[in-house]
Formats: C-alpha cells, sequence, structure tokens
C-alpha cells in the first residue's frame, strides 16, 4: 500500500498535485463553466492525452515526435468510422443510390463498403482497433529507426513526414475517408445520442477519468526503473548502452505508450466534438502539440495538462477577438518556451513559487508547532504542483537551460 | 510511328515536369544542405526566407513597373541581388538572436524555428495581405521553346535551370575551393580542432547560416517566374526540402542534388499514373522506407562531431 502511495501518486506532493488537478477537472470545471465552454475544455483535455504522452517520451526520453498527430487521427478516425456506421444504418440512408453506406462515400460513387470498413461495425473490435492500430504503427517506426539508431533529428523529421504522408493520403482518397470534410454526422453510440446535454456531461467526465488514469499509469512507469533508465538514456546514451542495456527496446516501448495514449485522446475527441478530419493528423497539428507538452513543462505530466488547457484557451480566446494576434502569440511562444523557460510552467512553479512556499510553511511550523495538514493543502495555490520535475536529471549538460 | 512520336512528345514533357520539380526542391534544398547539413540546425523557418526573397522581388517589379517603366527588362538580376542580401541580412540577425544559443539543443532548435516561421508568415500577411502576388515578368521570360513539334517547353522553366545550375555550381565552388569553404567543412568535422587551429567557428557559422537563408531568398526570386507568391508559400515545401537532403545524405551537396533529382522525378513519373495527390504519398512513403533501411542516406560522410 505505501508503494503504492509513494509510487503511483508520488508521496505528498503528487498526491497533492494530482487531487488539485483531478478537483479542477471534475469538480470546479463542470460547475463554474456553461455546456458549451466545458464541452470545448473537454476538447482541449484530449489533447491532453497527446501532451502526457510526449512528456513520457520527448521530456524523459528525448524523443522528439513531430507526427503525434498521426495516432491522434488513426485513434479518432477508427472511432469515428464505428460511429459512421452506426448512423447510415438503412433506414437513414436510403435517399442514398446506395442506401447503407456512409454518405461521403455515396457522393463519392463508391457502390460498397470498402474492406477495411467492414469490422468497424463491431465495437469490441473498434475499441481493440484504437488501441492496437496506433500502437502497431509506432512500434513498426520506433523499431525500423532506433534499431538502426537513428539520432533523435532525423528521427523528428521522419515522424514530421509521417504525420504529412498520412493528411495527404485522407484527404486525396474522398471516397474512403470523407477526404479534407473528415467524418461527419456522427450521432448515436450502441442508440445512446452523443449530442445530448447529459451524454456531453458523462463523456466529458469518462474523458476526465482517463486522462488521470493515463497519468498514474504513466507516473507508474516513471517511477518504475524504466523511468530513471529513460532519464539515463537521454542524457549520456551510450553509457546505458555500454552498461548492458538494450536502449533501443526502451525507446519503443515508450514511444508505442505515448502513442496509444494520443490514440485515446483522438477516440475521446470523436466522441466529444462529433466528428473527425484531417486537420488534425497533419504536421501542424502535431507540432501544436508538442508545444501543449512544452509550456506545461516537459518533464511534468500534470504540467502537460495545464499546458493544454492555457494555451488551447489562449487560442480560443485570441482567434475570437484578434485573429491577426494569434499566430504572432504562438511564434512567440514557442520561441520563449525554448530560450526562456524550457521547463515551462512546472519550471516556473519549482523555480518560483516552491521556494517561496516551503519558506512559508517552515515559518508556520515553527509559530504552531504541530503543523496542520488543512494549511498545507491550502497553502498550494494554482497547483502547478508536479513532483515529476524534481528528478534530476544526471548529466548537467543535456538539461534544458535558459540561455545566457 | 505516329503514337510514337507523340509517346516521346508526352515523356519529353513530362521529363521536363520533373527537372522543374528537381530544380524547385534543389532551389530550397541547397540553403538547408549548408544549414543543416554543414551546421545541423534544422531551420524549419527556411521556407519564409524563401518567401522574403519572393516577395523582394514583387516589391522590385511593382517599384520599377511604377516608377521606371523602361528598367523592366532587367530589374529582374537586381531583384535577385535584394533578395540575397535580405534575406542575407534577416538570416545574420536570427542567428545572433536566436539560433547561436541552441547550438546544443538541435530539438529545441526546431521548436523556435517553427515559431520564428509562424510568426514570419504572419508578418507576410499583415504587409503584403493574404491573397497571393505576383511578379510583373519581364518579356523575354514569357512565350516558349519549341525544339520540336509538338513538344513546348517554357522559357522560365529553363530560365529558373539556369538559375539552379549557377547557384549550384556557386555553392560547390564556395564550399569546395575556397578559404571559407575550407573552414566550415573544418569546422563541420572537428569544431575543438578546428578552434584550436585558429578558425573562429562562432563568425563560420553566422555567416554559413546567413548565406544558407541568402539562397533560400535566391530561390525565392527564381519562384516568382514560375508561381506566384502567398504568405505560405515557403512552408508548403520544407517537409519535402528536408526529407531531399537527409535522403542524400546530410553534409553532401552531391548527394542533395541527387537526391532531389531522384524524388522529382519519381514525383513527376508516378503522377502521369495516378493522381497528383497519390503521388505525393507514394513518393514520400518511398523516401521514408529507404531512410528507415538506410538512415545515413545516400551519401554518407563519415563525421566526428
Amino acid at each position: 500500500m505505501k508503494a503504492i502511495y509513494r509510487n503511483v501518486l508520488g508521496g505528498a506532493e503528487g498526491a497533492v498535485g494530482l487531487l488539485v488537478l483531478a478537483a479542477l477537472i471534475l469538480v470546479v470545471l463542470p460547475l463554474t463553466l456553461d455546456l458549451f465552454r466545458l464541452n470545448l475544455v473537454g476538447k482541449y483535455l484530449t489533447y491532453a492525452f497527446v501532451a502526457v504522452g510526449l512528456v513520457l517520451c520527448w521530456g524523459y526520453g528525448g524523443i522528439l515526435s513531430l507526427g503525434q498527430g498521426v495516432f491522434f487521427g488513426l485513434g479518432g478516425y477508427c472511432m469515428a468510422m464505428f460511429l459512421k456506421l452506426e448512423a447510415s444504418d438503412y433506414e437513414s440512408t436510403k435517399m442514398q443510390s446506395t442506401p447503407g453506406i456512409p454518405d461521403f462515400m455515396d457522393w463519392n460513387q463508391l457502390t460498397a463498403l470498402p474492406w477495411f470498413w467492414e469490422p468497424f461495425h463491431s465495437f469490441a473490435f473498434t475499441l481493440a482497433a484504437i488501441l492496437v492500430i496506433p500502437t502497431a504503427l509506432a512500434f513498426v517506426i520506433a523499431v525500423a529507426m532506433f534499431k538502426r539508431r537513428v539520432g533523435d533529428v532525423y528521427f523528428a523529421i521522419v515522424t514530421q513526414a509521417i504525420a504529412l504522408i498520412l493528411s495527404v493520403l485522407i484527404i486525396g482518397q474522398q471516397g474512403l475517408t470523407g477526404g479534407v470534410n473528415g467524418i461527419t454526422d456522427l450521432k448515436t453510440l450502441h442508440g445512446w445520442d452523443i449530442r445530448t446535454d447529459s451524454a456531453k456531461y458523462i463523456l466529458y467526465y469518462i474523458n476526465g477519468a482517463l486522462l488521470i488514469g493515463c497519468i498514474l499509469f504513466a507516473r507508474f512507469l516513471l517511477s518504475s526503473k524504466l523511468g530513471k533508465l529513460l532519464i539515463a538514456m537521454r542524457d549520456k546514451e551510450e553509457r546505458v548502452r555500454f552498461s548492458g542495456y538494450d536502449v533501443a527496446n526502451f525507446k519503443v516501448f515508450v514511444f508505442c505508450v505515448a502513442a496509444a495514449f494520443s490514440a485515446i485522446g483522438g477516440a475521446m475527441f470523436t466522441l466529444q466534438v462529433g466528428f473527425m478530419s484531417p486537420s488534425f493528423v497533419g504536421i501542424v497539428p502535431s507540432i501544436e502539440m508538442v508545444i501543449f507538452a512544452a509550456v506545461g513543462g516537459r518533464m511534468s505530466l500534470i504540467g502537460a495538462v495545464y499546458g493544454s488547457l492555457l494555451v488551447n484557451y489562449a487560442k480560443t480566446l485570441f482567434s475570437e477577438t484578434f485573429p491577426e494576434l494569434w499566430l504572432y502569440c504562438m511564434g512567440a511562444l514557442f520561441i520563449a518556451v525554448v530560450m526562456a523557460f524550457p521547463n515551462g510552467l512546472a519550471g516556473l512553479y519549482d523555480s518560483h513559487l516552491k521556494p517561496r512556499l516551503a519558506r512559508r510553511k517552515a515559518r508556520r511550523s515553527a509559530e504552531i508547532p504541530p503543523p496542520s495538514p488543512e494549511t498545507a493543502v491550502a497553502a498550494v495555490p494554482v497547483a502547478v504542483a508536479a513532483r515529476e520535475a524534481d528528478t534530476q536529471p544526471l548529466s548537467a549538460d543535456a538539461t534544458p537551460r535558459p540561455a545566457h | 510511328m505516329e503514337w510514337f512520336s507523340e509517346f516521346g512528345a508526352i515523356m519529353a514533357m513530362q521529363g521536363f515536369n520533373g527537372l522543374s520539380v528537381f530544380c524547385v526542391l534543389l532551389l530550397m534544398a541547397l540553403g538547408l544542405a549548408i544549414i543543416f547539413g554543414q551546421m545541423g540546425v534544422i531551420n524549419m523557418a527556411h521556407g519564409e526566407f524563401l518567401t522574403i526573397g519572393a516577395y523582394t522581388t514583387y516589391v522590385f517589379s511593382s517599384l520599377t513597373t511604377e516608377y521606371f517603366p523602361a528598367f523592366t527588362p532587367y530589374y529582374f538580376f537586381f531583384a535577385i541581388a535584394g533578395a540575397f542580401a535580405i534575406a542575407f541580412a534577416v538570416g545574420y540577425v536570427v542567428e545572433w538572436a536566436m539560433i547561436r544559443h541552441l547550438y546544443k539543443r538541435p530539438l529545441d532548435t526546431l521548436l523556435a524555428t517553427w515559431g520564428l516561421s509562424l510568426a514570419m508568415q504572419q508578418l507576410f500577411r499583415s504587409i503584403f495581405g493574404a491573397k497571393e502576388v505576383s511578379a510583373t515578368l519581364p518579356d523575354w521570360l514569357m512565350g516558349s521553346w519549341q525544339p520540336a513539334e509538338s513538344i513546348d517547353i517554357p522559357i522560365n522553366g529553363l530560365f529558373v535551370m539556369a538559375i539552379t545550375a549557377l547557384l549550384t555550381a556557386g555553392l560547390a565552388l564556395l564550399l569546395y575551393r575556397s578559404q571559407w569553404g575550407l573552414r566550415v567543412r573544418a569546422t563541420t568535422q572537428n569544431r575543438m580542432m578546428s578552434g584550436a587551429v585558429g578558425i573562429n567557428t562562432r563568425k563560420v557559422d553566422r555567416i554559413t547560416f546567413a548565406l544558407g537563408c541568402g539562397i533560400a531568398g535566391i530561390a525565392g526570386a527564381a519562384f516568382t517566374t514560375i508561381g506566384s507568391t502567398g504568405p505560405t508559400s515557403g512552408s508548403l515545401y520544407i517537409v519535402d526540402t528536408f526529407l531531399t537532403v537527409v535522403f542524400g545524405g546530410a553534409s553532401s551537396l552531391l548527394g542533395t542534388i541527387s537526391s532531389a533529382f531522384l524524388i522529382a522525378q519519381t514525383q513527376a513519373t508516378s503522377e502521369f499514373f495516378l493522381t497528383g495527390s497519390m503521388a505525393k504519398v507514394l513518393t514520400l512513403s518511398a523516401v521514408v522506407v529507404i531512410l528507415m533501411m538506410r538512415p545515413q542516406g545516400l551519401f554518407a560522410l563519415k563525421v566526428r562531431r
């Protein structure tokens, strides 16, 4: 029990950070926001899955993937295909020249359902496909690249190219994939209308619970020996290899986990937003997902969630009021997060807020001999509490540092 | 025999098409081959330096037609020089302000330059508008050349080819036959040692980066003869260009040229049989698969970093 508390929750501090995040997602936001805004937050939180995955593979493993949109998109498309097939049953599509197939296929003069759509009639298959297809693709890419000891830079470029290939492919094969519009008009999941208000609330909570589950799983991974090895590999890969570890296998594993997280996010995106399109697959969304993780702090799982929320909130805010300023802000954000605060919000919390809190706590405990647990909890303010950021890198020169 | 000559004409035109794509790729890849190949810096804003060159040409052309219409046939050469100078200057400043702080962190350079490219695109949009613009071409660039009946080769395509050839030759001379090239190659191969023998590696870095950007500017000027310019024109090609450089084997000029040629011809040939998007998918997938099997690229140079 104690081991679980220490490893999964990360001791007192990690547990508080997670608790505050859970309270924010599951209690505070649903109570304070109207359904439209809450649905937007739900959409942002699906990106947080990708960002949490990126913390694992980029922050800890040092593998920068610029193709996470591929896995997000694949997960989303798997779910969308199932929902689309359910929405295009014989009754509701009898106006078409070929009833019983999705509307965009009919518009593109297809007369039969393509073979790879067939299995998506089954919900069990769909759920399996959401996890298996992106992970399998990630496995193939990672094995091919890491077994040959391809450098991080090349990996980034190749994953970016894969994101481009997939988005061009989806747009080009309009009859099979819905083209640039994507798969739209999704209505029900096993007869349960996902467009109603109650469904939106339920999906939001499922999404939040899954996200927290993913964070717990990631913490469990990082607190095991794997986490230490990942940091060691990122900082001095050769030394780990010379110590007898097969570096490539660890990289493949962590990349697959990140891909699976992204796919879950993609599937939840489809369910909450009600469509899936290639604009969430290509180069631009993939690299934007990296900035969510970077803003939150590339070494902080919880920070990644705040990063996704903040950047997307800012994006919505700016594109509603000053659309032309948004790209400047985004550009400045990329540059600033790299040059001025490479550890993101979590890094700022660690270097500025945490010492102050510690001092305050020390003063209080000096005044009142038994420190009450309530004050300790209340003293953690906006809760960028991130136990992960404590983990000291093994060698100093590989850590991201602000420029001098 | 009739069908044969027609087939030959189609093949010739298709081959020329491939050559145009080749020139576009190579022009973009040349600057990147220096910046990424020699220095190892991932400059995601490379496409925007190309756009700088294209817009410079557009400004030159509008100024000329506005104030010195008689000068129109000759302005293009000054526009090329202007495009180089402005892109070089911007590159110099960017290196000084941003890149030099990030040499040890290539992945972070990638993110920072991506941010730079976003901001630059928006800047172009604010200055020149979201609509695509095109420079007024001098008369001698219009029209086409007919070496045989039913073969039509546009003059501007030939002009771009000539620029590409000149630029490539000039760059090869500069890299392999000049003092500066010697210093650049020395710095690539062993930075510490080069510093020890008295090469100012920081200065070499800055000039190299700026030169790569300047070449992108010239490429942009050349682009205006075959297409119009919009705020995002440059970024459309950035992934293809990176693949070209990586596929050729970074730090090898010959590799870059041959990989640009291979990619362009594959693309143009498969476009003849498939739709444009499928041709692109096929070409890029082939490149990615080959890179997975041979990550060092076509022509690899043994380098100690």
